[in-house]
């Protein structure tokens, strides 16, 4: 127990601004309007402003906002680009093919939007609502009551240097106390991992499962922009025994988002995700949207894909989880947006009956299970369950997956009587000597770029005398394993190059950590080999400073 | 005895801004935005005196739109007792702010004004100058030390070849350099005490000065790409790329 933090009592502590996070904190304040009732919202966010870490594609269903805002239009939210045409292509290393488009990557009535950008908006609303929004802190801690429920959570302390002694600038944390903390960290949250085990909400399901995205957004000529076109691909140059593909996506103000994404199920330690998209905007298909423009912001972030089979248990005693940390991600569609905010609308009523159940007439009950009986029986579990199937089946390969996808959408119509299973994706690679190695072209600095370029776009900044926020369980295994037996795979799949190994030519390989360079994407948490690799939040505020991804 | 900090929204040192398409200014939309580095130096720099016991009341001032609220609320959790915003959506140019800072003086009477020597976007580095003309105070520029006393303040400046240090009476016009102190995090439990301090809006037409700008911009543009570096293989090939490729010795 520390006695030196400053804590303070909310009604609910929410931890993310990202869609999830900030629904549930609008729709909280809403409940409470209605009701006529006084109820605190806290949301804290590692970014140092809301958006400044959200990176997604993107291309969203805008059903859950029609319902938490009905008046976003005459609101002013930043939803500006209907989508209009969808176009699904097979790549080969010079051609392409059309594909018809499966009926869940039909778009119509769907927005083209930055998802950062909508974030921001949100913010915005949720602040006019009385939510109090505090960027630049990281939730570093989960607090418990003494009979083990969560009390809440506790900022990380500031101005410890690398050497974990205070430096002139040290500030404690604070405690942030709620009756519910609600969890919205997004992809792979890093106290959502402590909770799963604290509370053993995995127990019984599937492993989570995810991708890589990886993702550059382009001011490109007038004469080419052509705004609501929307391209998927897949095939080149992915081998076809890799999960992925790529989205193209033409928004408002000349802009197109390009990325890439690669399943982290993938098997050969020398592929690099970020090599593979760079070698994508080469296509003949992929660069005429580009040529003539610039490349003015890059960034990465992890996607969950296991989907239904890998749903945690979703609340305990004091709190919950809400989003893509949960896993609600449609991987056909490509669309977690929607199912974040709908996993938030119905965590927030369920949180916001628990908190009026007068506590002294009932056993005070501190587990908002409505959540989950309620979420059940809504369109996202009957969406969620019928495409289950479908990434599961792409361990066939690419054939062996869009066969089996196009059965179980058009002949069981997601109702096959069986659940494929799911593994780890941290143990799938093979050794280094049992794979091809991969040889990348070089960068032009035109059309493609090297890493180090590329995170510079993303205004990464992290203060530099502190501690790593990328901790080795054991340093050794970084040479012993990573390198002896799977060639470093670190150093090519993290997307900021922060994995660097050093002094090979004198004999002595050794790990470097370039941390500063971390763009929070979580990927070397989930796809390392033996879970060497922990990632906890820096300092509040480090980390990219994306404007509109 | 009062401090008066300006206080100036800018784009965030992080930023890698762009130019716009048309070249007309920079690209702000969605930009993040923060308090101006040398700005943070000064309010550092008066709660500092504060906490010494010399100065009693430390008063954040920003002009500029609404937004600017968010800028003084960071002066607040650094220990800034209250703020003033001096609203105004158009274009507002050194000599402008000058002029709305003078007013605001002229109410507040404070004994000592601390601001950044520049502002990190346009880099003018006028403002404090400027006003300290208009007012006919004394003014110290890029200080790197400042001892206050009760009737007179000392500053210490890094000029070429040295320090220079220099005794001024009160009021004055002090502006910051980097090396003056090291600003502080604003921590969480000050920044929500922030919310609750006084934040006064004046609305920058009512205090009578003329704050149209006289500079137009003609045009913003990129600077030129950098070309490629090249690895050198000793010092004697440096300084003869130095002299006869650089042409810079
Ligand atoms: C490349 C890519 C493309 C995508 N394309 C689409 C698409 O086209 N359509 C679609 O609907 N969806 C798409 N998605 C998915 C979509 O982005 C996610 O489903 C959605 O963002 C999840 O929302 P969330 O609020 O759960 O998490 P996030 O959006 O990840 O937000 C989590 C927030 O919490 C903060 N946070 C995390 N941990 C902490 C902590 N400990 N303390 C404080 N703050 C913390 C983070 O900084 C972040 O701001 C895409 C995702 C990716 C990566
Ligand atoms: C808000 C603000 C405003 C400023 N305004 C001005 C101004 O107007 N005028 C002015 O003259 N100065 C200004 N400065 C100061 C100036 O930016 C820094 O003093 C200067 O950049 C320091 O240069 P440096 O090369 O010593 O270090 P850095 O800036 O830290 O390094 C510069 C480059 O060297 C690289 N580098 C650093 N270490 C290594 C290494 N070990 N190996 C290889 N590469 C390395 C970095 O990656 C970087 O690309 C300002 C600073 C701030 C914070
Ligand atoms: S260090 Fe890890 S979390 Fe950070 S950018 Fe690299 S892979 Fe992503």
């Amino acid at each position: 127990m520390r006695t030196d933090r400053e804590s303070m009592e909310y009604d609910v502590v929410v931890v993310g601004a990202g869609p999830a996070g900030l629904t549930a904190a609008i729709r909280l304040k809403q409940r409470a309007a209605e009701a006529g009732r006084e109820i605190n919202v806290c949301l804290i966010e590692k970014g140092s402003e809301v958006g400044a870490h959200i990176l997604s594609g993107a291309v969203i269903e805008p059903r859950v906002l029609n319902e938490l805002l009905p008046q976003w239009r005459e609101m002013g939210a930043p939803l500006l680009t209907e989508a209009k045409e969808d176009r699904l292509l097979l790549l080969t290393e010079t051609g392409e093919r059309k594909l018809p488009t499966p009926p869940q990557m039909h778009n119509e009535g769907n927005y083209i939007v930055s998802l950062g950008k909508v974030c921001r908006w949100l913010g915005e609303q949720a602040e006019a609502l009385g939510v109090e929004i505090y960027p630049g802190f990281a939730a570093a801690e989960v607090l418990y009551d003494e009979d083990g429920s969560v009390k809440g959570v506790a900022t990380g302390d500031m101005g410890i240097g690398k050497d974990g002694s205070q430096t002139g600038n040290y500030q404690p944390g604070m405690e942030l106390h709620a009756k519910q903390t609600i969890f919205a960290e997004g992809c792979r949250g890093s106290l959502s991992k402590e909770l799963f085990k604290k509370f053993n909400l995995r127990d019984g399901v599937d492993p989570q499962t995810y991708g890589i995205g990886i993702k550059e957004l382009w001011e490109v000529p007038p004469e080419k922009h052509q705004p609501g076109l929307i391209i998927h691909t897949v095939g080149w140059p992915l081998p076809t025994d890799t999960y992925g593909g790529s989205f193209l996506y033409h928004l408002e103000d000349n802009m197109v988002a390009v990325g890439f994404v690669v399943g982290l199920d993938y098997k050969n330690p020398w592929l690099s995700p970020y090599e593979e998209f760079q070698r994508y905007k080469t296509h003949p298909a992929i660069r005429k949207h580009l040529e003539g423009g610039r490349r003015i912001s890059y960034g990465a972030r992890a996607l969950s894909e296991g989907g239904f089979q890998s749903l945690p248990k979703l609340t305990f005693p004091g709190g919950l989880l809400v989003g893509d940390t949960a896993g609600f991600l449609n991987v056909p569609k490509i669309k977690g947006t929607h199912m974040a905010m709908q996993s938030a609308m119905v965590a927030a009523d369920a949180v916001f009956d628990l908190l009026s159940v007068d506590s002294s007439s009932e056993k005070p009950q501190n587990e908002a299970t409505a959540y989950p009986e309620r979420l059940k029986k809504t369109w996202l579990w009957k969406e969620l369950h019928s495409v289950r199937n479908i990434r599961p089946a792409f361990k066939w390969g690419l054939w062996g997956g869009m066969a089996y996808g196009a059965i179980d959408t058009f002949l069981f119509r997601g109702r096959a009587p069986w659940t494929m299973r799911h593994h780890n994706d941290h143990d799938q690679l093979l050794d280094k000597n049992k794979a091809p190695r991969i040889h990348y072209p070089k960068p032009d600095g035109v059309l493609t770029f090297d890493r180090l370029s590329s995170v510079f776009l993303s205004s990464t900044n992290h203060e530099e005398n502190q501690r790593c926020h990328l901790q080795l369980k054991s340093p050794e295994v970084a040479m012993t394993v990573n390198f002896a037996r799977y060639g470093s795979p670190e150093t090519r799949y993290c997307p900021a190059g922060v994995y660097e190994i050093v002094g090979e030519e004198a004999g002595a390989p050794k790990l470097q950590i370039n941390a500063q360079n971390c763009l929070h994407c979580k990927t070397c948490d989930i796809k390392d080999p033996t879970q060497n690799i922990n990632w906890v939040v820096p300092e509040g505020g480090g980390g990219p400073n994306y404007s509109t991804m | 005895m009062k401090v008066l900090v300006p206080v100036k929204r800018v784009v965030d040192y992080n930023v890698k801004v762009r130019v716009k398409a048309d070249e007309t200014d920079v690209d702000l939309a969605n930009v993040k935005m923060s308090m101006n580095p040398f700005d943070e130096i000064a309010v550092e720099e008066a709660v500092r005196l504060k906490e010494k016991g010399i100065v009693s009341e430390v008063v954040a001032v920003s002009c500029g739109p609404a937004a600017c609220q968010d800028t003084l609320r960071s002066a607040m959790a650094m220990g800034a007792d209250r703020g003033i915003l001096v609203e105004s959506d158009g274009e507002l140019q050194p000599l402008a702010v000058a002029k709305l800072l003078k007013a605001v003086c002229e109410k507040e009477g404070p004994s000592l004004l601390i601001c950044g020597k520049q502002a990190i976007d346009d880099d003018s580095n006028q403002t404090g100058q400027m006003l300290a003309a208009l007012m006919d105070w004394p003014q110290a520029t890029f200080a790197s030390k400042v001892e206050l006393a009760a009737d007179k303040v000392t500053v210490t400046r890094e000029i070429d070849g040295g320090l220079e240090t220099l005794a001024m009476a009160l009021p004055a016009v002090v502006t910051t350099d980097l090396r003056l102190n090291e600003p502080r995090y604003a921590t969480l439990p000050n920044i929500m005490k922030a919310k609750k301090k006084p934040l006064d809006t004046i609305a920058a037409d009512t205090l009578g000065v003329d704050i149209a700008p006289r500079l137009k911009t003609i045009k913003v543009s990129e600077p030129p790409k950098r070309a490629g570096g090249v690895k050198v293989a000793d010092v004697a090939d440096l300084l003869n790329k130095l002299r006869n490729e650089a042409k810079v010795i």
